[in-house]
């Protein structure tokens, strides 16, 4: 990751405006009965963030850095293990509950 | 090997997305999502740079510990404050992490104390200042969907000059903190940006709390980036232009639900007004009423029947009731279907898992617009804790607050059935037209109440 900085800056930009256009796509098509579900996930997965937060807290001995790391790392995780559970718990709620034999109309 | 086991980790974020087109596919999803995330923490684990393990596992397991014991106790009505709470606390931990690498860039390799890079002091301070947002909005939001504040928008004078009076305030601090990179500059970023989102969030009423969870979904997204520009670390760019993405869309949606525009509800002060005036010319006429048993005997009589479920359903608790009628109904050879607005709870997607939790087959609910053509070969619609979203006003009257609004065309079927508290208007203020109608009878009566009762008059 030691590159010019303002050349890591454009591949930044170009991860990131691809990263757009497969999120458009991708959300696009998504069920809209699963719109619950797709906030829980995505705040779920929006923490990953404690990546920076365990980054901070990582290095020996206590600095504020080091503090603010740490209560990073705790809010991310409830959120990591919030978001996918509740998210767990809608989706058992949409296990399919008639038999296999879906009348057309 | 950071970089491609990053890279691995979020695939697997996109998958988890990939796999909610369906039902059937969306728990696989959730778990790609979960290795995801392990991947990601114990890639970052391995770094060189980190030391203390036992305080940073002790951290996941305090966080992990609060998060699944909520999680696991949350009522399934109180999903949107959940989700406006756990949007507060992405967007607090932003604000940390942007704090932490601020005090100590050289774990981060930024630069020294006193003379970071520029490039990272902008995005630190960009990250810092959507994180800070999120957060006191989220927080907001989370009151007025609990409960705890009213859900009435709270409009003043100059309101929108003042936000844009502070948004210029913040471009004007960043630009400052660029130069002097002072920690007071910092925290008087976090602070202002904490008063912004507070402010942002009160003129906006209780019924256009769908849109302003997903914006605030989308912008917890964005904070992610933020950081993610800071640390130069793709992960975070993709997870959080993928989140920001899926809120974005979320919120185009539900204002689409409403008819508005985005900017609209942002600039706020629409919904939780109860506007009496629009609704005294229709005093005088009559209301047809009707008890459980009548509504029993229309339904038994009847080939087919739709259930339009409002907000209202979710807060008298009468999903599960209302699933009992439906499968008797069901059981005498009757095709009962459930018909869900955009808008129908208080966040996307709200209404479909309380059918589902009260054991509602998904393939019996269906969207606006799979569903609205069917409304005319239906014989009987049975409304229940919804009223603007039938409205026909939103087609016809061209004054009307709700004009243009998309709407079950509930009208269109042989006979209503209209459950509802008393007389009040909906969220929007306006009268439905529909209640007066002569296929039209209303069941007064609290929503749970009612749906039991007709179980009894249905099974007698």
């Amino acid at each position: 990751m030691e590159a010019h900085s303002s050349e890591v800056f454009v591949i930044g930009l170009t991860v990131f405006f691809l990263a757009c256009i497969i999120g458009y796509y991708v959300v696009w098509s998504v069920t809209p009965a699963l719109h619950s579900p797709l906030m829980g996930v995505t705040n779920a997965i929006s923490s990953v963030i404690i990546v920076g937060a365990i980054l901070a807290a990582g290095p020996q001995g206590f600095d504020t850095s080091k503090i603010f790391g740490l209560i990073g790392v705790v809010l991310a995780s409830v959120n990591i293990f919030g978001g996918f559970l509740v998210t767990y718990r809608m989706l058992s709620m949409f296990k399919k509950k008639t038999k296999k034999t879906r009348e057309k109309k | 090997m950071v970089a491609i086991l990053y890279l691995i980790s979020a695939l697997l974020f996109i998958l988890a997305l990939r796999g909610l087109s369906h039902p059937e596919s969306s728990r696989m999803g959730n778990i790609f999502g979960i290795i995801g995330m392990i991947i990601a923490v114990f890639t970052t684990l391995m770094f060189k740079s980190v030391f203390s393990y036992y305080e940073i596992g002790a951290a996941i397991l305090i966080g992990g510990a609060i998060g699944s014991f909520i999680a696991l106790r949350i009522e399934m009505t109180a999903l949107p404050q959940l989700v406006a709470a756990f949007h507060s606390l992405v967007g607090l931990a932003a604000v940390f992490v942007a704090a932490a690498a601020f005090y100590d860039p050289v774990a981060f390799s930024i630069g020294k104390v006193g003379s970071i890079k520029t490039a990272s002091l902008v995005e630190m301070s960009i990250g810092t200042f959507i994180g800070a947002i999120t957060f006191s909005g989220s927080v907001l939001a989370f009151g007025k969907l609990q409960g705890t504040i009213s859900g009435k928008p709270l409009v003043f004078k100059f309101q929108h000059f003042i936000n844009a009076l502070i948004f210029l305030l913040i471009i004007f601090l960043i630009i400052l903190f660029v130069v002097n990179q002072s920690p007071t500059i910092f925290w008087t970023i976090v602070v202002v940006s904490i008063l912004l989102g507070f402010l942002v969030v009160i003129p906006i009423g209780g019924a256009d709390m769908p849109v302003v969870v997903s914006m605030l979904n989308s912008y917890s997204g964005w904070a992610a980036c933020g950081i993610g520009f800071t640390l130069s670390n793709n992960l975070l760019i993709i997870t959080g232009a993928l989140v920001g993405a899926s809120g974005a869309i979320l919120s185009y949606i539900m204002s689409k639900g409403m008819n508005r525009s985005i900017i609209n509800v942002v600039l706020g002060g629409f919904g939780g007004e109860q506007d009496s005036s629009s609704s005294k010319d229709n005093s005088d006429k009559i209301v047809k009423q009707g008890n459980a048993e009548d509504a029993a005997y229309i339904m038994k009589n009847a080939d087919s029947v739709i259930i339009v479920p409002g907000y209202g359903m979710a807060v008298a608790q009468a999903q599960h009731a209302l699933r009992e009628m439906g499968d008797i109904l069901k059981k005498e050879g009757i095709e009962v279907r459930y018909a869900i607005h955009p808008v129908a709870g208080r966040m996307p997607g709200h209404m479909n898992v309380l059918l589902a939790e009260a054991n509602v087959p998904y393939e019996e609910v269906l969207e606006l617009d799979e569903i609205n053509h069917d409304f005319p070969m239906t014989e009987v619609s049975f409304v229940i804790g919804a009223n603007d979203v039938t409205n026909p006003a939103a087609k016809t009257d061209e004054s009307s607050p709700i004009f243009g609004m998309p709407i079950l065309d509930v009208e269109k079927s042989q006979s209503v059935l209209f459950v509802k508290r008393s007389m009040a208007t909906g969220y929007s203020g306006v009268d439905n037209e529909l209640f007066y109608r002569d296929n039209t009878t209303m069941l007064f009566g609290d929503a749970k109440k009612m749906c039991e009762d007709i179980v009894k008059s249905l099974s007698a």
